[in-house]
């Protein structure tokens, strides 16, 4: 195995963690122009989800490694990746009678400051698990394992995976899941009951294009200033809400493709998102050869082409749904990894990029985190 | 009767730190055999199968030689004094 190497972070400073299909890497900097890179963590396992815990006096990173032979388990770092939990038994699996198996962990999110031991997880098959003793134990959430519409869900070509979990700033018991392919669900009273949220979303793959449930939903990203304003990036469609979800409207504009996975918002502004399209669900590629982010200033009425510093020539790459994150500072930086192993950032909210690393494993999952400021 | 396990070095850490586990009762199959290994080494167990009991897709175990995938899985017969290997598939990319 690879030897790892290790970053030592200090207050104030950014780090990006990424997760690849050959395992994770650490990337840390004090500035955002220049960048250490720790790694790799899990060699050999797919890492697809991980988040860092800053609530309670933490300094805790998580990660889902999944190996190919021996499953996948969730494992934490308190001191940044020197070492890791491996707990005996496999802490999220499905219950009895589910008849299901874990196959991949595809979010961690902590949950709210107001209840620091509780965190959740997305996997696939398609559920959602909750720990409310800062990651010890995880259960199922029964409410959507048993929801009558699960079983009409269809596996995306990621699988059927749950990969994206909103809990609503403003709103305690709100939280908000979406499901390649089944859409998204939200729950109002912390996951007893669950409602489809799909309306206006568009299912260019089935005969009924506007279904109450069944959309493929790539990505959802959520202002924290106003959580009613939603950003989606569907399969095949821009979206925006403005009332938590329960309408969508097209955003589609100036775009080369509305066909894309990854989706990030703003940290302060919610008029703000940035996105990667990707030519088409047959080529899933950059368009045209070019890497280009695109950035909406006015909620997706218009959208900019951002090519500084990215190569646009012969730069057919792929960023899939988690692998772009932004980060809390001012301006915000923007990171995001790809299929083919670079990584690339900008400490001027997209303006001008710079290539962090190339070579890496497949970039399939991209977490900013700034630290001593959450 | 007495079987003895072989681990691949993924699980040696998780048995402390043991390429081989001998186990002594009886185990008329290798699904008796594995449920005594999981009560000397129970942290080897989820790494091998799922939740749903099954062997992992990518995990292949062999009775003296022969993979139990050809010999009626789970419910292979194991004599006594079987050489048992847990071993990972030929598999990735």
């Amino acid at each position: 195995m690879p030897e790892t190497r290790h970053v030592t972070p200090r207050s104030g400073d950014t780090l990006l963690l990424v997760g690849t299909m050959k395992g994770a890497f650490i990337f840390r900097s004090t500035d955002r122009g220049s960048w250490e890179m720790g790694g790799p963590h899990f060699p050999g396992s797919a890492v697809y989800a991980m988040a860092y815990d800053g609530r309670a006096g933490r300094q805790r990173l998580w990660a889902g490694p999944q190996s190919m032979h021996w499953g996948g388990v969730l494992r934490s770092s308190d001191d940044f990746g020197r070492s890791w939990t491996n707990p005996e038994e496999a802490n999220v699996k499905f219950p009895e009678g589910t008849a299901a198996a874990l196959r991949q962990i595809w979010q961690i999110v902590p949950g709210r400051e107001s209840e620091p031991d509780t965190l959740y997880a997305g996997v696939e098959p398609a559920a959602l698990f909750v720990s409310r003793d800062a990651g010890e134990s995880w259960t199922l959430d029964e409410a959507l394992w048993n929801h009558p519409q699960r079983p009409r869900w269809e596996p995306g070509g990621g699988g059927l995976c749950l990969h994206t979990i909103l809990l609503d700033p403003s709103r305690p018991g709100r939280i908000r899941i979406a499901v390649s392919t089944g859409g998204m669900y939200v729950t109002d009273d912390g996951g007893s009951a669950w409602h489809p949220s799909n309306t206006g979303v568009r299912a260019e793959f089935l005969p009924e294009k506007y279904p109450e449930f069944g959309q493929c939903v790539h990505k959802v990203a959520q202002s924290r200033q106003r959580p009613e304003r939603l950003f989606l990036q569907n399969h095949w469609g821009l979206y925006r809400s403005d009332d938590n979800g329960d309408n969508w409207k097209d955003v589609a504009n100036d775009v080369p493709s509305d066909f894309g996975f990854a989706m990030a918002i703003h940290p302060e502004d919610p008029d703000s998102a940035f996105i990667v399209p990707l030519e088409s669900d047959q080529f899933r590629c950059t368009p045209e050869g070019k890497l280009r982010v695109y950035r909406t200033r006015d909620g997706g009425g218009s959208w900019q082409a951002l090519q500084r510093g990215l190569p646009q020539e012969d730069a057919f790459e792929t960023v899939l749904r988690d692998a772009m994150a932004v980060d809390s500072l001012q301006p915000a930086g923007v990171y995001f990894g790809t299929r083919s192993g670079k990584l690339f950032g900008s400490p001027d909210e997209g303006d001008e990029w710079t290539e962090l690393a190339d070579g890496l494993p497949p970039v399939v999952s991209v977490r900013a985190v700034t630290l001593g400021r959450g | 009767m007495a079987v003895r396990f072989v681990l691949p070095g993924p699980l040696r850490e998780l048995a402390g730190n043991r390429e081989e586990v001998r186990i002594d009762g009886g185990a008329g199959s290798v699904l008796d055999a594995l449920e005594l290994l999981w009560s000397r080494c129970p942290a080897v167990r989820d790494r091998v199968v799922t939740e749903l009991g099954e062997v992992r897709p990518h995990v292949n175990i062999f009775v003296d030689g022969e993979s139990i995938r050809y010999t009626g899985g789970l419910a292979s017969a194991v004599p006594d004094g079987a050489e048992i290997f847990i071993l990972p598939a030929l598999s990735g990319g």
